[in-house]
Parts: C-alpha cells; sequence; structure tokens
C-alpha cells in the first residue's frame, strides 16, 4: 500500500496534467458498475474442485528430479556475535551435502526493504546469512541441506553456536522510552495536528482520556512458509507461497545481482497470507544453497521457524482522547500512541488512520512514534494499524457514549463529518450511518440494555457492543493485464496477481466474461507467475480494484484493435470504441443492439486466429482527489462466565459500505473470515515474546490460540452494495476491513455484559476476574 | 529427530525385553507426544518398543471395578458404555482433552505419561531443569499462565497437562506396571511426583517399567460425577485448571463422600484431599464448598501470570451438575 | 512392508523416522494432505485409517503397516465428487483451500463416531446411545481442524447439509 502512495505521489507530480483522468472528478463513472447479471453474482469458486480434492499444487509440493530438503538452525539470542560454529558434525552426519552458513554462503546483496523502491520486497534489509553479526533471536545461522528431511532435520540438531553476546532491546517498556516518529507512515505524516487539541479536550463538556494496549500477533496460515527452487544455468525458478510474484522476483534478483527477468516466481495457490506470505530469508537462504549444491531445493519451514523468521503484527500501547461538547459533536479528538519496529524494516503499524479520516472534530491530534527493538522484522498483518487502530478509538468512543449517556451509534450520527477531517477531501463513497442502520436493525440493538449486567442467563452475563469498520481504499500503479481472444471464442486473461483464497481468479473471470459480453466458462484468468504482464501485489486490500483498472485498461485497447480488424465491411464499421459494448460473444453499437459483430467473425474476416492486448492501468488519482475509504458497523453479543470468566461469543454481525459487491458469495467468506480473526485478536491470540531474552515463547498452533470451531457463532454479514462512482467497478478491495473494530465490538461487549472495561487485548478470561 | 530402531511388541513381557536391551529404549503408543518431543529433541531414544498391539480391553467386572489395557485409545475408553455410565467424569475428562483426531491415536499408557507442555521446557533455547538438570527455570520468572500454583518448587513449576489423569486421580485409580523386575502396582496418585529438587525425574516408575493396565476400583457414587475445563478458548486447548468432581449425597442434603482432583494446577494430578475431607459430613451448600476450595488453596502460590488461577479454584465450586 | 492407500495397496521402505503425512506427500507424492503445524495441532494432515480420522503428522509411518488409509485424492468415487466436497463448494466451506483435506477427512469420520454414538465434550447425557448432529455438537468435533480463513460458517453448513438427518 506504501508503494502505491510513493510512487503514486511522486508520479503525481509530474504526470497529473496528462494522464487519462478516467475516475476524476468530471469522468464519467464505470458503466458496469451498476450492471447485474454476472458481477455480484454468488458464483462458486473455479478452484474450488481442485481444492477439494487436494489436487491444487502448493509451493511445497512441487516436484522435481534430484530434490535436496533443507532444513535451518536459529540463533538462540537477540544481538551479537557468532563466536564458534561447529557444523563438523552435521557434515559428516548421513544424507547430508552440505551446511551452509556465513562462512561459505555465496555473497549476496541485502533485499530492498518494502517501500524503498516500488518492487521492494525484502521484510527487512539486512543482509542475509553474510557474516557474523546476530540480529534477532531467531536468526538462520546455517541451513543444512540433504537427501531427505529426516536427514537434513537431524544433522541441523548437531550443530553447535556458541555467541558473544551483545547488549539488545528486548524490552518494549525500554524501547519506548527511546520512542521517536518515524520519518512517515506509508507516505503519511507521523503525525497531524490542528487547532489545540488538548486545550480542547480539558474544556470539553465530556471527556474520555484513555490507554489501550495490543499484544504481538502472529498471521498464522495453515500452509507453512516453503519455497521449491530450482537453478538453470542462471536462471532461477522459485516456486513460492507468496502475495507478491514481482517484487519477490525483482528483489531476489537484486540480491543475486541478476536481471528481473532472470528470476521466475511462480504462486498459483497460497494457503493463506494475510500479509506475512512475503520475501522473508528462507527463499533467499534456498536459493543460495540451491546454487552451492547445483541441485533444487525445498524448503519448508516448521510451525516454529515461521514464528521465528517471519515477523508479525507488531505491539502498540495507545492513548485515545475524545472531547465532546454538550450537543454530541467533538471538541477534540487526540489519538497517539507507539509501536515497537526494527531499524530495518517499513511496517510502523497506522494505527492512528482510522482516526484521521472517521469523525468531525474541532480540533485533531495524531501523532504514532516507533520503538526500535531486536527482533524480527514486525510486517503488516491483515488490517495493519487499522485492526487495533480501530480497537482503541471505538472502545473510546463507546466509553465517551456512556459518559454522555447516549447510544453509542447516535453519538456516531453526530460526529459523522461532512468531508474528510484531515484531508478536506470529498468522501467518494461513505454510507456509515446506513451501514450502522441495516445493522442495527437486523441485529436487534434496539434489545440492548445500556446498563451492564443487565442480562444474566444461569452462570453467563449476556451483553452488546458495537463499532465501527474502516479500512482506506487503495489501487496500485504499474500494474498491466493482458488479453487474448480466439476465433474459438475464448478469452484468456492474463496478470501475475494472486489468489489466496479471497476469491481473485473467479471475481475477476466474472468481471472479464461481463466486461466482453461472454460467458463466465469461456474466460480463462491466469495469474501468479511473475513472467506474466506485471500484477498489483496482494496487500492493502488493493488487488481488486488494481486489477479491475488494468482489465478495464486491456478491454479498452482490445475494443479499440477489434474495431480496427473488423474494417469496413462489419456492421461495426465506422464506429469510435466509445460507441460500442460488448455483448453476446460480440460487439455492438450501445444504443442499436443490431449492429453487431461476433468476435469470432470479426477474426475470421481478417484471418486472425487471435487477437492479444496488453494495456497498463491508469495511475490511481481518484484516491488523490477523493476520501476513499470502506466502512462498516460491527454488533457482538458476548456471554461471559461470572465464575470463570470464560468469554463465548454467541452472535455477531457485520453491516458494510464498500462499495459494489462482487461476488456475494466470496465476498461473504472475506467478511466472515476477517471477523473471525478479529474475534482471535479479540479474545485469544497473543504472541508471547519474553522480554528477558526477546524469544517468542509460543510458537506453535497449541500454544498461540487462534479461534476454533468451537469459538466462531454462525456470523451474519449484509452490504448496502453502493457502488462507488470513482473506482473500477463501483468496488472496493473487502479483504481487510472484516477484521477491523471487531476488537472492539468485542470488548464494548463483554464491558455491556460486565461492566469491566478490558483495554488491554486479547481479553482473555483472568482480565474478567 | 535422531534415528532409531522401530519394533513392536506383542505382549507386556516381550516389551519390557525389547525396551531393557536396548541403550535408550522408550515405549511408543500413539506417538502424539512422543513424536513431536522427539522432534523437538527433547527426547532421543535409540529403539521405539511399539507397544499398541498390547491389550486393548475395557473389562468391567463384576465387583463393579473396571480393568482398562494400556493400549486402549482415548476415544474408545471415552465411548465405553460402563464408562459413561458409571464413570462419567472419565468420558467428560477424557472428552475435554486435544481433537477427535489425536483421542483416536493416543493410548491410556501414553495419555499417563505424556509429559508437560512447559513451553520453555520444549525450546532448546532455554534452561530447563526437566531437560537439563541444574541450568535452571527459565519459566519461573517468564510465561508461567500454565504452570502450578501447588506443589511447585524452585526447581521447576510446570504442570502435568492430562485431563484424564485428573478424572483417574479422583478415582483412586491403580495402574498396574510390568518391569524387568517383575508385575507391581501403585495408586495413580502415587505414580506422579512433585518437582522438588528432581524435575527431570517424574514419576516413580522403574526403568523399562511399563504401563499394562490401569484399573478403577469401583466407587458406587462415581455415577454422580462430572468434570469442569476451563481453558483460552472453547475447545481444543490445555487446561488452564480442571476440576473432576463426584459426589455422594445424603438424603439429609450434608455431603457422605466425595473426590475432588484438581488439573492444571501441579506437576501431578493433584488430588484434592483436604478439601474432600472439609466437606465431608457437611451441608452440601455453595458456602461449604467455596471454604473447602479455599482450603485445599490455602497454600496456593500464585506466579507472575498465573496467580488468578487461585481466585478461580476457590470460586470453581466442583458441584457436579 | 505394506499398507493399503485410497485402495492400491502400497511398499512402505522408509526411514522409521518418516511420518505417515511426509510418506504420503513426500514419498508417493499425494500432496492433498497437508501439513500445517507437524505438531497435531491443526488437522491439516487428517487421514483416515481404517476409516477412523488421525493426525498423519504425528503418526510413524512404520506404525500404520497392514492398514487401510484413505487421503483427500481417495474421497471421491468413480470420478464423481463425494457429496461433502460437492456441499463445501456450495457453502463455501474454504477460501485458501489449505485445511480442507483434513476438514473433509475429519467430517467424514466425525459423522461415522456420531452414528457410532460416541460422545463428545458437549454431549449433555453421556448415557443416551445415540449422540446429535447439532450445531454444537458439529463444532465441537470438528474443533481439532483450525481454518485460519475462518471458513467455519461455510464447513458448518457443508457438514450438516450432508449428513444430517434434521438440519443442525
Ligand atoms: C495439539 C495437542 C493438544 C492436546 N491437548 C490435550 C488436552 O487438552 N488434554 C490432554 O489431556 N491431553 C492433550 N494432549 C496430549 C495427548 O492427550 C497426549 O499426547 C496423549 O494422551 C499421549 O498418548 P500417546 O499414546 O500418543 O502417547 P505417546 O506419545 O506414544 O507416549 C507418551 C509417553 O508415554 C510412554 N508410554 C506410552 N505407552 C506406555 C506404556 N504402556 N507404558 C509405559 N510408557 C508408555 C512413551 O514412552 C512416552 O514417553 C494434546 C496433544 C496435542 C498434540
Ligand atoms: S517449569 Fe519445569 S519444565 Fe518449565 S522450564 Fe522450568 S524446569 Fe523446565
Ligand atoms: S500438520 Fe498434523 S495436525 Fe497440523
Ligand atoms: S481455507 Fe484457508 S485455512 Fe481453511
Amino acid at each position: 500500500m506504501s508503494v502505491l502512495k510513493d510512487t503514486a505521489q511522486k508520479a503525481l507530480q509530474t504526470a497529473i496534467s496528462f494522464v487519462p483522468d478516467r475516475w476524476l472528478p468530471g469522468a464519467e463513472p464505470d458503466p458496469m458498475r451498476t450492471k447485474h447479471g454476472l458481477i455480484g453474482a454468488p458464483v462458486s469458486r473455479v478452484d474450488g474442485p481442485l481444492k477439494v480434492e487436494g489436487k491444487a499444487r502448493f509451493a511445497a509440493e512441487v516436484p522435481y528430479e534430484n530434490m535436496a530438503y533443507a532444513a535451518l538452525a536459529c540463533s538462540t539470542i537477540s544481538r551479537g556475535r557468532i563466536a564458534a560454529l561447529e557444523t563438523a558434525k552435521a557434515e559428516a552426519a548421513p544424507g547430508v551435502l552440505l551446511v551452509m552458513t556465513y562462512r561459505n554462503a555465496p555473497r549476496m546483496a541485502p533485499p530492498p526493504v518494502m517501500n524503498s523502491a516500488p518492487k521492494a520486497a525484502g521484510a527487512s534489509d539486512l543482509p542475509v546469512m553474510q557474516d557474523a553479526d546476530i540480529h534477532w533471536n531467531g536468526e538462520p545461522v546455517a541451513l543444512v541441506l540433504a537427501e531427505t528431511q529426516e536427514q537434513a532435520d537431524y544433522a541441523k540438531s548437531l550443530i553447535r553456536v556458541t555467541y558473544d553476546l551483545e547488549p539488545a532491546i528486548t524490552s518494549f517498556d525500554v524501547a519506548k522510552t527511546r520512542a521517536h516518529p518515524p520519518e512517515n507512515i506509508l507516505g503519511e505524516p507521523s503525525s497531524i495536528e490542528f487547532g489545540d487539541a488538548e486545550a480542547a479536550l480539558n474544556g470539553a463538556a465530556h471527556r474520555v482520556d484513555l490507554m489501550y494496549r495490543t499484544p504481538r500477533y502472529n498471521h498464522n496460515a495453515i500452509e507453512l512458509h516453503a519455497a521449491t527452487v530450482a537453478w538453470e544455468g542462471d536462471k532461477l525458478t522459485i516456486h513460492d507461497a507468496t502475495q507478491m510474484v514481482n517484487s519477490t522476483a525483482w528483489t531476489v534478483a537484486q540480491v543475486f545481482g541478476l536481471k528481473e527477468e532472470q528470476v521466475r516466481v511462480l504462486s498459483p495457490y497460497v494457503g493463506g497470507g494475510f500479509g506475512g506470505k512475503c520475501l522473508w530469508n528462507h527463499q533467499i537462504l534456498a536459493a543460495a544453497a540451491s546454487k552451492l549444491a547445483g541441485r533444487p531445493v525445498r524448503i519448508a519451514l516448521s510451525r516454529e521457524e515461521v514464528f521465528r523468521i517471519v515477523g508479525g503484527r507488531t505491539t502498540t500501547e495507545q492513548r485515545v482522547a475524545i472531547g465532546a461538547k454538550p450537543d454530541g459533536t467533538l471538541a477534540a479528538l487526540i489519538h497517539t500512541g507507539v509501536a515497537a519496529m526494527t531499524t530495518h524494516n517499513s511496517c510502523p503499524e497506522q494505527f492512528t488512520f482510522p482516526a484521521r479520516h472517521l469523525y468531525a472534530a474541532d480540533t485533531l491530534k495524531v501523532a504514532q512514534d516507533v520503538a526500535d527493538m531486536d527482533m524480527v522484522a514486525n510486517t503488516f498483518m491483515r488490517a495493519p494499524g487499522e485492526s487495533i487502530g480501530t480497537f482503541a478509538l471505538e472502545c473510546a468512543v463507546d466509553e465517551l457514549a456512556e459518559t454522555m449517556q447516549l447510544d453509542p451509534i447516535e453519538l456516531r450520527r453526530r460526529i459523522e463529518p461532512e468531508k474528510d477531517p484531515t484531508t478536506g477531501h470529498a468522501f467518494s463513497s461513505r454510507n456509515l450511518i446506513e451501514a450502522y442502520r441495516r445493522g442495527a436493525e437486523k441485529f436487534g440493538w434496539d434489545k440492548r440494555d445500556p446498563t451492564p449486567r443487565a442480562r444474566r442467563k444461569g452462570e453467563w452475563l449476556i451483553g452488546m457492543g458495537c463499532a465501527t469498520a474502516t479500512y482506506p481504499y487503495y489501487r496500485m500503479p504499474g500494474g498491466a493485464a493482458r488479453i487474448r481472444l480466439t476465433r474459438e471464442g475464448r478469452a484468456i486473461v492474463s496478470t501475475a496477481v494472486h489468489e489466496m483464497g479471497m476469491g481473485t481468479s473467479t471475481v475477476q473471470q466474472q468481471h472479464v466474461a461481463a466486461r466482453l459480453g461472454m460467458s463466465f466458462d469461456a474466460v480463462t484468468f491466469e495469474y501468479g507467475d511473475s513472467t506474466l504482464p506485471a500484477g498489483s501485489m496482494a496487500g492493502g486490500s488493493s488487488q481488486t480494484a488494481s486489477i479491475s483498472a488494468t482489465i478495464i485498461a486491456a478491454t479498452e485497447a482490445l475494443t479499440k484493435e477489434l474495431l480496427k480488424l473488423a474494417g469496413n465491411d462489419s456492421p461495426l464499421a465506422g464506429l469510435k470504441p466509445d460507441q460500442v459494448e460488448a455483448r453476446n460473444g460480440g460487439l455492438c453499437k450501445r444504443d442499436e443492439p443490431d449492429r453487431f459483430e461476433s468476435y469470432a467473425s470479426i477474426l475470421g474476416r481478417s484471418q486472425r486466429q487471435e487477437v492479444t492486448c496488453e494495456a497498463s492501468g491508469p495511475l490511481p488519482l481518484e484516491a488523490q482527489k477523493y476520501s476513499m475509504h470502506s466502512y462498516g458497523a460491527q454488533f457482538c453479543e458476548m456471554r461471559v462466565n461470572m465464575v470463570t470468566g470464560e468469554t463465548r461469543v454467541s452472535r455477531f454481525l457485520g453491516s458494510f459500505d464498500t462499495g459494489r459487491i462482487l461476488n456475494s458469495m466470496t465476498a461473504t467468506s472475506q467478511f466472515k473470515g476477517g471477523i473471525i480473526m478479529g474475534l482471535g485478536l479479540a479474545l485469544t491470540e497473543e504472541t508471547n515474546f519474553d522480554a528477558r531474552f526477546g524469544r517468542i515463547m509460543n510458537p506453535s498452533l497449541a500454544e498461540y490460540h487462534v479461534p476454533v470451531h468451537m469459538d466462531v457463532p454462525r456470523i451474519d454479514v449484509i452490504w448496502n452494495d453502493i457502488p462507488d462512482p470513482h473506482s473500477p467497478l463501483g468496488a472496493h478491495g473487502i479483504g481487510e476491513i472484516g477484521i477491523t473494530g471487531v476488537g472492539a465490538a468485542v470488548a464494548n461487549a463483554v464491558y455491556n455484559a460486565t461492566g469491566k472495561r478490558v483495554r488491554e487485548l486479547p481479553i482473555t478470561l483472568d482480565k474478567l476476574l | 529427530m535422531n534415528p532409531f530402531d522401530y519394533l513392536q511388541a506383542d505382549n507386556a513381557s516381550n516389551a519390557v525385553k525389547l525396551a531393557s536391551a536396548a541403550a535408550a529404549g522408550k515405549y511408543l503408543g500413539g506417538g502424539t507426544n512422543l513424536v513431536d518431543l522427539m522432534r523437538e529433541t527433547v527426547e532421543r531414544p535409540d529403539t521405539l518398543v511399539d507397544v499398541t498391539d498390547l491389550s486393548r480391553r475395557i473389562e468391567a467386572r463384576p465387583d463393579g471395578s473396571v480393568m482398562i489395557g494400556a493400549a486402549v485409545k482415548n476415544t474408545a475408553l471415552a465411548a465405553d458404555r460402563t464408562v459413561r455410565r458409571n464413570f462419567p467424569l472419565l468420558s467428560r475428562a477424557i472428552l475435554a482433552g486435544a481433537s477427535g483426531q489425536i483421542r483416536n491415536m493416543a493410548t491410556v499408557g501414553g495419555n499417563i505419561l505424556q509429559r508437560t507442555r512447559c513451553t520453555y521446557f520444549y525450546d532448546e533455547a532455554s534452561r530447563c531443569n526437566k531437560r537439563d538438570p541444574g541450568r535452571g527455570c527459565d519459566a519461573i520468572d517468564g510465561f508461567n499462565r500454565y504452570h502450578a500454583i501447588l506443589g511447585a518448587s524452585p526447581s521447576c513449576v510446570a504442570t502435568h497437562p492430562s485431563d484424564m489423569c485428573v478424572a483417574l486421580a479422583a478415582l483412586d485409580a491403580i495402574v498396574h506396571l510390568e518391569g524387568p523386575e517383575g508385575v507391581r502396582m501403585l495408586k495413580l496418585v502415587d505414580l506422579h511426583r512433585l518437582p522438588g529438587g528432581r524435575p527431570d525425574i517424574e514419576t516413580e516408575l522403574r526403568p523399562h517399567e511399563l504401563i499394562t493396565d490401569v484399573e478403577l476400583p469401583a466407587l458406587s457414587f462415581a455415577a454422580r460425577s462430572t468434570y469442569r475445563k476451563v481453558r483460552d478458548r472453547a475447545s481444543y486447548a490445555f487446561a488452564l485448571v480442571s476440576v473432576a468432581a463426584a459426589l455422594d449425597l445424603g438424603d439429609d442434603g450434608n455431603v457422605k463422600d466425595v473426590r475432588v482432583a484438581l488439573g492444571g494446577v501441579a506437576h501431578k494430578p493433584w488430588r484434592a484431599l483436604k478439601m474432600e475431607a472439609a466437606l465431608r459430613g457437611r451441608a452440601a451448600t455453595e458456602v461449604n464448598f467455596r471454604a473447602a476450595a479455599e482450603g485445599e488453596l490455602s497454600d496456593a502460590a500464585g506466579l507472575r501470570d498465573n496467580a488468578f488461577n487461585r481466585t478461580r479454584q476457590a470460586d470453581d465450586r466442583c458441584r457436579p451438575r | 512392508m505394506h499398507c493399503t492407500i485410497n485402495g492400491n495397496r502400497t511398499e512402505m521402505v522408509i526411514d522409521p523416522r518418516t511420518s505417515l503425512l511426509d510418506f504420503l506427500r513426500d514419498h508417493l507424492g499425494l500432496t492433498g494432505t497437508k501439513k500445517g503445524c507437524n505438531q497435531g495441532a491443526c488437522g491439516a494432515c487428517t487421514v483416515l485409517v481404517d476409516g477412523e480420522r488421525i493426525n498423519a503428522c504425528l503418526a510413524f509411518a512404520v506404525q500404520y503397516q497392514g492398514r487401510s488409509i484413505t487421503t483427500v485424492e481417495g474421497l471421491s468415487r468413480g470420478g464423481a465428487l463425494h457429496p461433502l466436497q460437492q456441499a463445501f463448494i456450495k457453502h463455501d466451506g474454504f477460501q485458501c483451500g489449505y485445511c480442507t483435506p483434513g476438514q473433509l477427512c475429519s467430517a467424514i469420520a466425525m459423522a461415522n463416531e456420531i452414528e457410532r454414538g460416541i460422545p463428545s465434550f458437549v454431549t449433555k447425557n453421556l448415557s443416551t446411545e445415540t449422540a446429535l448432529l447439532d450445531h454444537d455438537e458439529l463444532r465441537e468435533r470438528m474443533s481439532g481442524n483450525l481454518c485460519r480463513c475462518g471458513a467455519y460458517n461455510g464447513i458448518v453448513e457443508a457438514i450438516s447439509e450432508t449428513f444430517a438427518k434434521e438440519p443442525a
């Protein structure tokens, strides 16, 4: 997302005058945005049959002749130098091909860190196994390559490493004392202030001033990070589990001093990403070992290694202070705080973003700092910032409503802004209050008793809470799509994007079919391969809008080309691209559908087997002109056991305002998936980072508690389905919004049930006793 | 994982012979704990003797007692009609543990001898007196939410993670053993040790002693019993604390007899004898239960993350519902 | 040494350390069965042994000589998807699809456990012979199968539609 911002902003300065202003004010909105039919329909997943048969092949499942298997040994200290490294026993163990350490690893450049260049994908820019320095507890210090995984795993247990320790900052409490503002936060200023918010707060009729704490979390996609790599001469192929094939190819090329084209990254299926399936050490190490051994290499991390080598969501401490006037409007809104980070990554966890755009206030102060720690680079995890930022903000709004004796939804009605509070831009599409209205009605919010502990059933206290969900609209620049239309009436659309279960391939197949006036089955969507036209990464909920824009551009090019090919003998003769539309496998004049020629006929007459067009999407200028965000209202009903403090979510409803919904079935799943991850964030999940050693102490799915079936009730999801006039298809990405607001909805419901405000996540039972 | 020899035993004596013949032989049940610990290099046997083909019989005897073969799968024991009817707390305890898949693999013998889930014990980088005697214990001042509040020592504060054993402790189960020196019996409550200065020695078993059977003595009021487990998510998580309880209530509303054992609180399944004594003959009221629980926990000591367990214990009224 | 996998007699020439999961995935190329933790903590590796569900990651393959193993690849019959597989597609019981093979195998064995009257932790009356397939029973019994994408609602709908006599 920041890549987007940076690039867009730079490009903006020079290019704004002559780029097509497709999505700018005055331009005609995408006509498809209101078309019904295939778009929006609950089409089941195109990869469904493959996945239920176990035939979708993931990164660790690609076979190669002569494959060697890798195992990693990782550091057990946070900072210092390797003093001694005994590898002889491992080297002598059965089946071992080599042991790679900093002493014999190929010389490699550090991976450019995300945001430092448009295609930089490095989770950090530390050198990978190039010297004796240790930067975090869990950093790989050796890689064993053997004939079998069992042999590699055993040999790695024979490696002995001793270290010279150096003082490390592994306590957030200590690091906090040296917190500082980051240069920027994804291209935005780290702090914004208008008016004197502190003074306004002090003078306000009603006020809350509260501290919130959120722990570390890990993505824990069920698929373990893995890569299968092979060199062919100076060409490298990586079968990866990644949300960024192009960026990975470019970045790995920088590491090995290759051209981008020399690295091919394939990732047709990803077993869940959530921000975690990016470029970490393991792909680079596997490629290096493969180079040394001259054999294809499989690296598959253990669950523990995923915790140690792949960063997660960082820990934060946040202050939210709100001052309200007697009429319920806001005199002051303050959201500040600090997040733990490292000096070598670029993810400051933008928890103050929601407060910048959500509510109207006379004065505003947002400011966030980072505290540098010696730890694995933290990274983007589903709604980085917004998920935990809305926890703090929306809990505070709930507390404020209570002090004012106002219904929390009514309070939100009163603080609804007319334009974006920080940028002053008009909202492209904002129907938050409508989402609340519809959600409240369906959930039965009117049955809530605002008095805590008012409802009880046996040992269980019952309460309801709500909170706002919000996530920005992003569209990535720089993507392209290629459409190949064949005389047999098939369209093959190719772009290097990703399918991690969001439904991308299904939705875009629907899109292309609708846009080309073809049947769903006549379209093939190719993705997940860096040799295809560059696609956007799967991040920032931006893929759908980004891909859609490139497909629109490619279709426009195709229409032009088809009209040219149709020539003067066609019923379409003389028509301009904007006079025609696609229908029934061909083109026709918009207002005269009988002037029609099928694609097959056009290609046949021009003696072409096929026609291929490739085009890039325009720069995402719409997001510069408008305040573009998605919204939602989350409703939760909780039961809390009075004796044990156990919590159970008994009902949950999400009501969303995210533009046009493109596939009601996969969208429902996306929203629910986000909500469920939000339940984990709220109630059960926490990465235990031992501040004494900087070591994660629960690197296992048995001790890191993601919600299981029994934790999850039936969840209701509804949406406004109001298209955004300024986005492709009228749609917004929806991968992340589902998790936002959930923490607060749960915490507010817990309060309503028990009368206890828990301001530190997760809300485990001990905090309720 | 280190290389090892895999052997199968078709009877108990043979198993003992095979295991004793190896330098570092171990029995293999369902493997659900041992395989994990071998991957973590906590366990490094050179020989595994598969004992899953030993007795899988559940024999309900006329006197009301039940003999359970050590190779009986957890699922089979929980589903057994006699156990469900006469010892529901045991069924419930087993069903509270792990997942359907794991209960299908796990054996009774293996469940009893599963080792602690202390995450420092699992971590090669941490100091742990159990894995590496004398090195220290990183859990005492670390993450110890799941650690002991009863019977712990300055050497080790780990807990025994089994749910099943809590029920067995309440039921006065007897463990039948066969070893190189012959057969003998031990009460389950005497099988596991408190950590003391040697947390690495977890049981009273002698080298290569094999669990052959577990015997449930008859206990008429065990039919009136239950198991309550409190954990960090609704299912598939180890106990923060659990209670197995059976109650014999007289017509006068007084407690004639009672059995209570606690899980998740100590290095062994904790038989709450003090609490039982305090309740016998008393009226079965909430006040009395609470007072008895307080009494049991009078010696409880909280650590950084688990002090809340004390309150919980006292509050959990252990009454069958 | 041999076992039967999806109806085919299969030789087992293996390192005793090889788990049943790695045997299936790496030795036989049956990669439908997934690895999500290798610790018994996620259920992605669930396979059926003589019809009963187990976690293949905690099983040494050598322990399963002579047994009959069914993996996700063996669920369809004569080229037609198993009704549960179809129901998963219909109810969107997955997103990334990584936990799916484990969910499927687990659910099939679970339905059989219910049929056999095996109780669960939420079964109210342990002395009844029959177990129900209601919402709580189903969720409790399936709790050994994690889905990080959060497809739980769809999974539960697919299972109850496929196996329930009365809707859960
Ligand atoms: C993710 C996960 C969650 C779990 N959750 C729970 C839970 O909530 N509650 C709970 O109670 N348990 C839980 N468990 C633990 C599970 O119950 C045990 O792993 C299981 O009971 C062990 O049985 P097994 O037959 O697989 O033992 P194995 O792993 O085969 O063996 C365990 C030990 O017992 C020894 N052994 C086995 N049989 C005999 C015998 N007959 N005589 C002597 N020694 C023997 C072995 O040598 C080994 O040392 C969980 C496990 C996992 C992996
Ligand atoms: S509590 Fe016991 S098992 Fe855990 S680290 Fe300390 S000594 Fe080891
Ligand atoms: S891989 Fe076997 S349970 Fe997770
Ligand atoms: S579908 Fe992705 S983990 Fe279940």
